[in-house]
């Protein structure tokens, strides 16, 4: 019984070295370090360095372990061998992957998806914990940056949506723990996307999802609701991850480093003072009181107290002692503060001007809401009346103000705009913020202001973007016309707050004037011919410059586009007058009786007809004159006679002398 | 009854309704036009608007028109009726005593006349008509011809451009407009002043419109056609009773407005070309 256990052990054992493609068969070969196979065009080295396997985790396997496919009869074995399966005995590990971005893009065949051993290497494998570990916490940024680093084909031809990762992360707080420090608990590539289920963060399964973010940090910062009071206010963020904000939220993934607040503050903290109505500053007197309620109800609901009331130092018994500078909105919103600076506001902030306004003077301060919201000071029909606390005549914006604009907020209120905003209720009417900008604002002198003479076409055509379009085209444009000559803008025939809609009669009358500014002559002829005589009178219906010119899309007549091109001009004429024809469209809208050049026919009918008219008023006007004596003298006959004939005969009165005369009859 | 209370014909019924259609439709036809004319003055706006619009003002004037028109075809047809009914032929008329046309007479009494102003003579023995009424009375026609003709034009400016160039409109225009300046300042000045304000029948004649003249004014007035009728024995035939006391004071009413009217477009005028010119 004994020996046939010790014989079955020996067998047990021993069994494959009596069969061919043990370790030693395989190395027979396998040992030589330039054996090598040409798979495809790729050359691939088959050398298996013994020592290195030997080690490894998988030191004590036999090759065919792995290899399963090898034939135990035949040495050497066929040349195409299937990849190895480690699955085999990892079965739970490749369960993960096959759910991974990695396995996807391998089910898909992608070339460029990593497979185990493109992390795990091959026959030298060496546990985790081995500092030698190609997946050793230390190693892990490398290994992950091979494909993850810019510039690899992964970064540039797959949708990875985040960029510089590798950079970033090692400057973070836990590149800077892991790289410089030596801190192999600092978190990697891994403790936070998992070594072989990565997955898209929107992916709910994921470990970096929205939901499952938290768990994630809270591996290794398992304390941290505890501590981070300011943040999550003491409260299980696990448990309502929707409401709460997410870490990401306020530590930049892979840039953890950037974060707004001092550490260890809470609102709290704070209300403990200035909860109290009664709290008034120490040197002027003003009141700290901060109604809490005010600001959890406004935009920066989510906002602590000390993230934007930086420089407050926990470790003081009065943490706000330290803080030197006032708030600064910038420190979050860059760009708008950015665009502040150079506006005329900014400016005058930074020559410490008392008039100039700050952020809080238009947007308040604890109680600071979206322009969305119709409270705000900022939404859209509040806001004639927020800039009008300024720029309404005799404010102080308007007393230091020289230019040529007065009553401003008054005209703008009579305006289309005003009127669209104001009793149409219309929010998405102009305010003085579409033309003007709501943080960068400058005089329209400035070559950057949106209402400079050269953007200001741009400005309209924001919401006028079909007139942008047409005026580009038009002889008015500088992009059509090339000349030293002044052309016109928007602003220039509309006004700048007096805008009034182009249909009123009042704006189709002004208009003529308008166009009459710069195309002197023209107007004044115009106004010789019947049209002009009837829109001088105050009436519209009669052709008026655009109703033939056109008026943003106005083309020099040699344009056969134009509507008084040859092609079009009868067209333009049958608008008003049905039966036009082609003589009648000769008539001469600007003839003037003035120039006997341009137009002879009219300038000699004229001096022709004042020649009549004067030759006939001097022959009958001296005849009625000279008349006059004798007709004087006539009526003193007359009526001597009449007085004779009265006397002698006191008859009748003779009819036709005079009323009274018949009167007393 | 003696001869002082008698009054003679001088105009036909016909002739006065005419005088008075006239009259009615010059009027809107000077008020309209020289608000579109002067329309530069703050008057002209005024009067736009009484008319209501640019618009209304044009269908008045082009009425108005219609209605000259209709004086001028009567006045014709009734020459055309005098000729067969009073005059035979065509020479009689044109040529006989009461002719409108200027005959030897008239450039005699025209040279006497200014004989008489200068004081080198009497005051000429004046007949039926005078030449001053002749020219007036000729310078309607011209009017006619003139104003009518290039009116025509611009109402249906659509029409004759199918035969004429487009600038003929703006000729038409004005000689139009020019033309009507001259018939509106004439007939408010020079013949307000011979028929009316001249001393010896100021303030105002109503003949035109009573058609009756006293016998004895008559006699002075015209002494030369006076002494025709009583020399041919036909004065009884012209001699006829004066209107009704409120009828001449009707008479004078519309008298004094038309001629009130008339003042004022002279007015308004001399106010445009003078103060308002531009």
């Amino acid at each position: 019984m004994n020996r046939i256990f010790i014989i079955l052990l020996f067998f047990t054992l021993h069994s494959r070295s009596f069969f061919p493609q043990s370790n030693d068969d395989c190395l027979m070969c396998h040992e030589d370090p330039d054996l090598k196979t040409k798979i495809g065009n790729k050359t691939v080295l088959l050398f298996v360095n013994q020592k290195s396997f030997s080690s490894s985790v998988h030191g004590n396997l036999e090759c065919i372990d792995c290899h399963t496919e090898i034939n135990f009869e035949e040495t050497p074995h066929r040349e195409e061998l299937t990849k190895v399966e480690c699955g085999t005995c990892h079965d739970d590990v490749q369960k993960l992957y096959t759910e991974c971005l990695h396995g996807k893009a391998n089910a898909k065949g992608d070339a460029l998806a990593p497979l185990c051993q493109d992390c795990h290497g091959n026959h030298n494998i060496l546990p985790v914990k081995d500092r030698n570990s190609v997946v050793s916490p230390m190693k892990i940024p490398v290994l992950c940056g091979k494909c993850h680093r810019e510039g690899t084909p992964v970064q540039l031809q797959r949708n990875i949506p985040k960029d510089s990762i590798l950079e970033n992360y090692s400057e973070s707080i836990h590149g800077e723990g892991l790289l410089k420090k030596g801190l192999i608990v600092s978190a990697t590539c891994v403790s936070c996307h998992s070594a072989h289920r990565i997955l898209p963060h929107t992916d709910p399964r994921s470990t970096i999802s929205r939901k499952n973010i938290a768990t994630t940090c809270s591996v290794c910062h398992s304390e941290i609701e505890t501590v981070h009071r300011q943040i999550i206010r003491g409260e299980l963020w696990e448990k309502q991850a929707n409401t709460l904000p997410a870490c990401v939220d306020c530590h930049q993934p892979h840039e953890i480093r950037r974060v707004f607040y001092d550490y260890g503050m809470s609102d709290k903290d704070c209300l403990e003072c200035h909860d109290n109505p009664n709290i008034v500053a120490s040197i002027d007197g003003k009141s700290l009181f901060v109604n809490y309620a005010e600001l959890k109800n406004s935009r920066h609901t989510g906002t602590a107290c000390s993230q934007c009331h930086t420089e407050v130092n926990v470790s003081k018994k009065r943490p706000c002692e330290t803080i030197q500078k006032n708030v600064d909105c910038a420190s979050c919103h860059a760009e708008v503060g950015a665009e502040y600076l150079v506006s005329m506001h900014g400016s005058l902030t930074a020559k410490m001007d008392e008039n100039a306004p700050s952020c809080k003077e238009c947007h308040g301060n604890h109680g600071v809401l979206g322009k969305l919201n119709p409270e705000s000071p900022t939404f859209a029909t509040n806001i004639p009346n927020l800039c009008g606390k300024c720029h309404r005549e005799g404010e102080k914006a308007t007393v230091r103000y020289k230019g040529s604009e007065k009553d401003i907020i008054n005209h703008y209120t009579e305006s289309i705009h005003g009127k669209g905003l104001l009793k149409s209720g219309l929010t998405v009417t102009a305010t003085c913020t579409d033309c003007h900008t709501a943080h960068k604002e400058l005089p329209h002198t400035n070559p950057e202001s949106s209402i400079n003479r050269n953007n200001i076409s741009h400005t309209c055509g924001t919401c006028h973007h079909g007139i942008e379009e047409q005026f580009a085209k038009s002889i008015h444009s500088p992009l059509v016309s090339d000349t030293e000559k002044k052309l016109p803008v928007c602003f220039d025939c509309h006004s700048a707050h007096e805008i009034r809609r182009a249909d009123t009669e009042g704006f189709k009358l002004e208009i003529m004037s308008q166009c009459g500014r710069c195309h002197e002559q023209i107007a004044e002829t115009y106004f010789d011919t019947y049209h002009g005589k009837v829109s001088q009178l105050g009436y519209t219906k009669t052709a008026k410059c655009y109703d033939c010119h056109g008026a943003h899309d106005i083309l020099p007549i040699t344009n056969p586009e134009s509507r008084l091109s040859r092609q079009n001009v009868v067209e333009t004429c049958k608008t008003c007058h049905p039966a036009a024809n082609r003589q009648f469209a000769g008539y001469l809208t600007h003839a003037t009786h003035h120039d006997p050049d341009k137009y002879p026919f009219l300038f000699w009918t004229f001096w022709g007809m004042t020649g009549l008219l004067i030759g006939t008023f001097i022959i009958a006007g001296l005849h009625t004159l000279l008349w006059l004596p004798r007709s004087l003298e006539w009526r003193r006959k007359l009526k001597k006679m009449h007085e004779d004939e009265l006397n002698s005969d006191n008859d009748e009165p003779v009819e036709n002398k005079s009323k009274t005369e018949k009167d007393e009859e | 009854m003696s001869n002082k209370n008698k009054y003679v014909l001088r105009f036909s019924r016909l002739n006065r309704i005419l005088h008075v259609c006239m009259i009615v439709s010059f009027l809107i036809l000077s008020l309209t036009g020289m608000s579109l004319k002067f329309s530069y003055t703050g008057w002209a706006k005024v009067l736009s608007k009484f008319f209501g619009g640019f618009e209304s003002a044009g269908y008045w004037h082009r009425f108005a028109a219609t209605i000259m028109i209709f004086v001028f075809i009567a006045h014709i047809v009734d020459l055309i009726r005098l000729r067969k009914k009073e005059f035979g032929s065509w020479k009689a008329l044109l040529f006989g005593k009461s002719s409108m046309l200027f005959n030897k007479k008239d450039w005699h009494d025209l040279r006497d006349s200014l004989k008489w102003f200068i004081g080198r003579g009497p005051r000429p023995e004046y007949g039926r008509w005078t030449y001053w009424e002749k020219f007036d009375y000729f310078a309607v026609f011209w009017g006619m011809f003139v104003i009518g003709s290039t009116g025509t034009t611009l109402w249906f400016s659509e029409f004759f451009t199918n035969f004429f160039p487009g600038w003929i409109l703006n000729v038409a225009t004005i000689i139009h407009s020019d033309e009507a300046l001259l018939a509106t300042g004439f007939i408010f000045t020079i013949h307000f002043f011979n028929t009316h304000l001249r001393p010896e029948k100021f303030p105002m004649d109503i003949v035109i419109f009573s058609g009756r003249v006293s016998l004895e004014e008559f006699k002075l007035d015209r002494p030369y056609e006076y002494k025709e009728l009583v020399e041919k024995g036909e004065l009884e035939k012209y001699l006829v009773e004066q209107y009704p006391l409120i009828v001449i004071k009707g008479m004078l009413f519309f008298g004094w407005t038309a001629l009130a009217m008339g003042f004022s477009i002279i007015i308004w005028i001399i106010y445009a070309m003078i103060f308002a010119y531009r």
